[in-house]
């Protein structure tokens, strides 16, 4: 827990603005040379509720949230307002600063909108504030805006505020809201940004230490969040066609590219179900277009029939599933990774399939491109998890990283020339699903080619794609398909993603994937620098499993404690099976309630399990190696 | 050279149906007598008269004995899974116009399974052509009541008889946005053939509700015959364009096929709709040249680091 970085969190009520704020200020605090790391938490509603989103701003790299925070900025929830009553906000009156309070640092500092917040309802507000050293600054911000027209621009009044408190200049403030607005309303905005600004010179005693930090980036750095990643990477990688069907928070990157596909000449469907989605994407696929879907949990389980499909009639498929708590609708705005298993196993049959766990917006382009890649090189399905974190936090990435070439490569599809001279049946059937080939993957014909007509069937089939139930085929089939798998991992093993950090002579491991890897590398950093020896395996290629690697993480160590946000181990459950070993060497940090992780219920974890500390305090579920998840 | 040169070369020829048929057949695992068979004629005899290229042509079927039609048929062909077959058929034609996509299966497999994509494959008024052998039972899985059989059908997985009213399979069309409804008979091959050529040169979603007797489960191989062909009868008088007429016409067919009037023909055909690619693409929103041609060109690749300043 450090002071030299602001961890600003603005609190109020869905509907008020407080996602595309928060945007916004992050984006300032990036332009003025910091790194930023955002975090959003909301409820499943569209108005009201409690909702907040974090900014963390450093001068240092920041690839996790933080632990708690240090400054609170606290709107009010207009939409719990009853009209009928005096009061403006009911039941759901004081939530921006009852809900928030438990995080907020010692020595932090509270800016509430004393026009819609009473802190006198708060329980033992003072008493809490004087035990913490808070500094608290109760200031009409809806006055305030209202004296500038419009009560809703008493967001940018609580940045000019935040500003002006921890010493940062407006100059990129309204340099993006020049970007983002005009006329009348861009001059009532700056009117009431630099109001609020000067307002905390004329009339507030500043005597925090919660400072914005200097910082300065040796290039241009952009806002993105892990859905703008595989969006990006997906457009980079030729993908023109997009099918889903909308369900949180898969929807991000739906959006992201149906909103660029017009432009690249690329085509997006909105369709009645998931099961139509995946299928769309099929079809297109089949069809010589690069095509991808997606969903999450819910949406998922319908996909499981046309995931099937793709395999069997080797029909490139990219789908992305972006994880929420479950089971069922469970909590449809609130991390989880509980779909390792769903995503691993979903269909019948030995069915196979290539799965990614990214876990920052680089490694979600990078991962997506490389899904694509290997779907149409090996005419497999390949699967992009990520988690309701990841898709929707934001962070700076130089902008020079996605200054990539294009590879809209059809991978095994063959011209017409090569065509002719590939194996056909005497009729001019095209052998579409030769037995014997190269890392068994049979060259593809798009319908309209001249000389590849063939039949694709989900049902077993011969090398001219007709049904067959013939013993030698089924069996030359089989392992054929099975073959690719094997070739894949070969192909992956050269550039992994899956990462190593932390102490190397470590008698301690951790391994996570996914949106908690980088709160784990942060926990494994702050151990070794207090002394603990430990390291962290951020796995990112699930299927195929990295056999090698993972095994020899795991052989280092004498103990591996397995992080990841569910609550049966799922991640621990896969590697076991695949390495085949014992439970006494596993154990397992757990979180279900809905939150990720902060680092330091990772180190607390750790120090534990190493007999340091003696209670684990957070809402976290530790398990030792040889007890059951 | 085209990457898909089997498609609109320009180049005329007559095209014999015999170059649909597979040389080396898998035979038929239809049963004798089977109206699939039918269908299979028809279908090649109008893609032959259409001058179809058998490699231009695309046809996705469901699951069932309807499924196998694209086995005996050789063209491009996408065997998918139960129900499904319009999702992958509409993505296809969306994917490369210019391919002529045929969509098939059965009533289970489309009313049933796949009653709502066949709903919103209608609404949205795709280019292709959508043939449903109706036969009033599952067959494949022996003889099961599917959504057009009759009430009080009775099968081992009804055995007390249907309680259920069958589905109307030609209102349901209309309803639904299809702009071509038409039904046949696989006892009528000739209007078969007919009315699949309008139904593949119609610009739209065409759905034609081919009724083929089964007589293996519907015991009575003949139920289909007699037939009337409503634009051959006097009795009967259809305006095509107009809905309410349509549906009315559609309302007595479906009224009398259970008491034994089999009334066949086209029943709606709306010529002024656009195609659901065309309307997309007067909004903006479809690309000039198919998807696919444009993975063969080496053209220029845009890249989202030209996009990168809209979003981040």
């Amino acid at each position: 827990m450090t002071n030299d970085e602001l961890i600003w969190r603005i609190a109020g009520g869905s509907g008020d603005g407080i996602d595309s704020t928060s945007q916004n200020f992050a984006k300032a605090l990036m332009r003025a040379g910091l790194h930023v790391f955002t975090h959003r938490h909301y409820p499943s509603r569209i108005r009201g509720g409690h909702t907040y989103v974090e900014i963390r701003a450093s001068d240092e790299p920041v690839k996790s949230r933080g632990d708690g925070y240090n400054f609170l900025l606290a709107l009010g929830d207009s939409f719990a307002r009853n009209p009928k009553e005096d009061a403006y906000y009911g039941e759901e009156e004081v939530k921006p600063l009852s809900e928030n309070l438990d995080d907020l640092r010692e020595g932090g500092v509270i800016v509430y909108d004393s026009g819609l917040l009473d802190v006198d309802e708060v329980e033992n507000f003072d008493e809490r504030v004087e035990e913490n050293d808070w500094h608290v600054f109760d200031v009409n911000l809806r006055e305030l805006a209202k004296e500038h027209g419009r009560e809703i621009m008493r967001n940018t009044a609580g940045v000019g505020f935040t500003a002006a408190l921890v010493g940062m200049e407006l100059d990129r403030i309204e340099e993006l809201m020049r970007e983002a607005m005009s006329g009348d309303i861009l001059d009532a905005n700056l009117a009431v940004l630099q109001d609020a600004y000067d307002l905390v010179g004329e009339e507030y005693h500043v005597e925090h230490d919660v400072r914005v930090p200097t910082g300065s980036h040796d290039e241009e750095q952009v806002l993105v969040s892990g859905s703008h990643g595989i969006a990006y990477g997906a457009l980079d990688e030729g993908c023109r066609f997009i099918a889903g069907y909308p369900m949180t928070p898969w929807t991000d990157v739906f959006t992201i590219l149906t909103n660029l596909m017009p432009d690249v000449g690329g085509i997006s469907e909105q369709v009645e179900d998931e099961i139509a989605a995946a299928a769309l994407a099929m079809g297109a696929s089949h069809t010589g277009a690069k095509a991808m879907s997606g969903s999450s949990g819910g949406g998922f389980a319908l996909m499981s029939e046309p995931l099937g499909l793709a395999e069997m009639t080797e029909t490139p498929l990219v789908l992305v599933e972006s994880m929420r708590a479950g089971p069922s609708t469970g909590m449809p705005t609130k991390p989880e990774q509980a779909d390792v298993e769903h995503v691993l196993f979903t269909s019948q049959g030995d069915s196979h399939r290539v799965v990614f766990a990214p876990s920052d917006p680089i490694e979600c382009y990078e991962q997506t491109r490389r899904a694509f890649q290997l779907a149409y090189d090996y005419q497999i399905p390949a699967i992009v998890v990520y988690d309701q974190k990841l898709s929707g936090e934001y962070r700076n990435v130089p902008k020079s990283f996605f200054d990539q070439e294009p590879n809209p490569d059809l991978g095994s599809v063959a011209s017409e020339e090569e065509l002719a001279e590939l194996p056909h049946t005497e009729g001019g059937k095209f052998h579409r699903f030769q037995h014997d080939t190269e890392e068994g993957v049979s060259p593809r014909s798009i319908p309209g080619q001249k000389g590849g007509h063939f039949l694709a069937t989900g049902n077993e089939h011969n090398p001219a794609g007709h049904i067959s139930e013939d013993p030698d085929n089924r069996v030359a089939q089989v392992d054929r398909r099975n073959q690719k798998l094997d070739t894949i991992r070969e192909d992956l093993a050269d550039e992994s993603h899956n990462v190593v950090n932390g102490d190397d002579a470590a008698d301690f491991g951790l391994i996570s994937f996914g949106s908690q890897s980088g709160t784990v590398d942060e926990a494994v950093a702050r151990l070794n620098e207090n002394g603990d020896s430990v390291k962290h395996l951020s796995l990112s290629e699930i299927e195929p499993f990295p056999y090698d690697q993972v095994r020899e993480f795991v052989e280092s160590v004498d103990e591996t404690l397995v992080v990841e946000m569910n609550s049966s181990g799922q991640l621990r459950g896969h590697i076991q099976r695949r390495l085949g070993t014992g439970e006494e060497t596993f154990g397992s940090l757990l979180k279900y309630d809905g939150n990720p992780y902060e680092p330091a219920e990772v180190v607390e974890a750790v120090q534990h399990e190493l007999g340091s500390v003696d209670e684990t305090t957070s809402r976290t579920r530790l398990v030792t190696p040889g007890d059951q998840v | 050279m085209s990457a898909f040169s089997a498609i609109g070369s320009g180049e005329e020829r007559e095209v014999d149906q015999n170059e649909f048929t597979p040389s080396i057949e898998p035979q038929p695992t239809w049963c004798p007598g089977c109206g699939d068979f039918g269908v299979l004629k028809a279908l090649k005899g109008a893609l032959a008269e259409l001058e179809k290229d058998p490699e231009e042509v695309l046809v996705v079927t469901g699951i069932g004995c309807s499924g196998k039609l694209n086995s005996y048929l050789d063209s491009y062909g996408f065997h998918t899974i139960h129900g499904r077959s319009l999702p992958i058929a509409r993505a296809a034609k969306l994917a490369n116009p210019e391919l002529e996509v045929i969509a098939a299966g059965g009533d289970g497999d489309g009313y049933g399974i796949g009653g709502n994509h066949f709903m919103h494959t209608a609404r949205e008024n795709h280019d292709i052509t959508y043939i449903v052998f109706d036969n009033e039972v599952f067959g494949l899985t022996k003889g099961q009541t599917s959504p057009t059989s009759p009430m009080g059908h009775k099968s081992k997985t009804q055995p007390k008889g249907s309680a259920k009213n069958p589905i109307r399979p030609l209102s349901l069309s209309l309803t639904s946005g299809s702009s071509f409804v038409a039904r046949t008979a696989a006892v009528n091959p000739n209007q078969a053939k007919d009315i699949i050529k309008e139904a593949v040169t119609h610009d739209g979603f065409s759905h034609i509700d081919f009724l083929t007797q089964c007589p293996t489960w519907n015991k009575d191989a003949k139920q289909y015959v007699p037939y009337t062909d409503i634009q051959q009868s006097d009795d009967h008088d259809v305006d095509l364009g107009d809905r309410r007429s349509a549906s009315e016409m559609m309302h007595e067919a479906e009224d009398a096929l259970y008491e034994g009037e089999v009334l066949t023909g086209r029943f709606y055909k709306d010529e002024n709709r656009h195609a659901y690619h065309e309307e997309k693409q007067e909004r903006g929103d479809f690309p000039s040249e198919p998807l696919a041609e444009r993975y063969f060109e080496d053209g220029d690749w845009e890249r989202s680091y030209d996009y990168i300043d809209r979003h981040a």
